[in-house]
C-alpha cells in the first residue's frame, strides 16, 4: 500500500494538493496546526487508494508532504 | 503495519533547509525553492553555490537553500553575480528574483548581464505583482488586474503593457538559455524543473547565461483563494506569457 504522510506543523492548509490527486482522497480536517491552519489529511477509509503518485508533493509549496510507494507484486496482489 | 519492501520516493531535498517559511499559503516560492533545491541536489552543485538573494518576498531566501549566499540591493543581483562570478569562476553562482525586483528597478542590471553573457544563472518568479510590500502594480502586471496602485485595473494607454521578460532576453547576443515554465499544475511543475536544469547546465558548460521566468500565484496580493489562483494563471497568464523554450544555443557550443 502507497502512502503520504502530512508533515502537520508544515501544512498551510491551501489546499493545492486536493486539486491534483488523480484519486481525489486528499481533504480539509477539523484540525488546526500550531499555527492556525485547518491542515489536509487523507481520511483513514481512503487511504488504500493511494497510488503513490506523489502528485501532492510535487505541488505543496511547503515541502510538507512525503510519499512511500510500494511497488505491485506480480499477480496484481 | 510498514510494509518491507516500501520506498521513499519524495521527501525533501538535501539541500533545502527543514525550516518553516514565512509565505502565504498557496504561495508558489515554495515550489520554485523546492526544485532549485532538487537540481543543486542532483547536480552537485550544492558546495559550491553561491546564491544571489534579491528584495521581494524572497529576501530570506538564504534561510531556506543550505548555500552561501549574498543579498544584492534591490534590483542588482546580476551585477552582484558578475563581480563574484569573475572574483570567483569556479563557484556556481546564481540569483533569485521577483518580478518587481528584475522587471523594474533592476531592468538595467538583467539586461547587461545577460548581453554580456556573463556566465551566470537567473530565476525569475513573475507573479504580476509587488507582493512582500503590499500588492503595487508591477510591470509584469496583466491589463485589468487591479492592484493598490491600479485600483482602476492597469490600462496600456496610461501604464503600457506588460513586458514579456523571457522573450526580451532571449533577443540578447549573451544568452545561452531563456525559456518560461509554470509552477500551476504537476506537468508544468515538472517541465519548469527541466528549464532550470538547462539553465544551470549553461553555466556549468560555460556556454552562456541561463535565464528562466516561473509564472507563479500570490493568492494575497491577488485577494484569491490558492486554488482560484493556480486557475488565474491557466486562464489568464498562460495566454499573455506563453510558456516554452525562446532561445538554446547550448547545444551549438554557446555564445563563443
Amino acid at each position: 500500500m502507497s502512502r503520504i504522510e502530512v508533515r502537520e506543523d508544515r501544512c498551510k492548509g491551501c489546499l493545492l494538493c486536493t486539486t491534483v490527486c488523480p484519486v481525489d482522497i486528499i481533504v480539509q480536517s477539523d484540525r488546526f496546526n500550531v499555527s492556525g491552519y485547518k491542515v489536509a489529511e487523507v481520511p483513514a477509509e481512503l487511504k488504500e487508494k493511494c497510488t503513490g503518485c506523489a502528485s501532492c508533493a510535487m505541488i505543496c509549496p511547503d515541502v510538507a508532504i512525503t510519499v512511500y510507494k510500494t511497488p505491485k507484486k506480480k499477480g496484481g496482489k | 503495519m510498514t510494509e518491507m519492501n516500501e520506498k521513499l520516493v519524495f521527501d525533501k531535498p538535501e539541500s533545502v533547509i527543514d525550516r518553516a517559511t514565512h509565505y502565504c499559503p498557496g504561495c508558489h516560492h515554495g515550489i520554485a525553492h523546492r526544485l532549485v533545491g532538487e537540481l543543486l541536489d542532483e547536480m552537485q552543485l550544492t558546495e559550491k553555490s553561491l546564491l544571489i538573494g534579491s528584495i521581494g518576498c524572497s529576501v530570506f531566501l538564504y534561510n531556506y537553500l543550505n548555500v552561501d549566499a549574498v543579498e544584492a540591493p534591490h534590483g542588482r543581483a546580476p551585477a552582484v553575480g558578475t563581480g563574484v562570478k569573475r572574483a570567483r569562476p569556479d563557484n556556481f553562482v546564481f540569483t533569485y528574483q521577483g518580478d518587481g525586483d528584475l522587471a523594474s528597478i533592476g531592468m538595467a542590471e538583467i539586461m547587461h548581464a545577460a548581453n554580456r553573457g556573463e556566465k551566470i544563472s537567473v530565476v525569475f518568479v513573475n507573479n504580476t505583482v509587488y507582493g512582500m510590500t503590499g500588492g503595487q502594480m508591477a510591470p509584469t502586471t496583466l491589463i485589468g488586474q487591479k492592484t493598490t496602485t491600479s485600483p482602476a485595473g492597469r490600462c496600456v494607454a496610461h501604464e503600457g503593457a506588460p513586458i514579456r521578460m523571457a522573450e526580451i532576453i532571449a533577443s540578447l547576443g549573451g544568452v545561452a538559455y531563456a525559456a518560461r515554465g509554470s509552477l500551476d499544475c504537476v506537468k508544468n511543475i515538472r517541465a519548469a524543473k527541466k528549464h532550470i536544469k538547462k539553465a544551470f547546465e549553461c553555466q556549468v558548460n560555460a556556454t552562456g547565461f541561463g535565464f528562466v521566468e516561473l509564472l507563479s500565484g500570490c493568492p494575497t496580493n491577488w485577494k484569491m483563494t490558492p486554488v482560484q489562483a493556480n486557475e488565474r494563471i491557466q486562464k489568464e497568464m498562460i495566454p499573455y506569457f506563453p510558456l516554452g523554450v525562446f532561445k538554446d544555443i547550448s547545444e551549438e557550443g554557446g555564445i563563443c
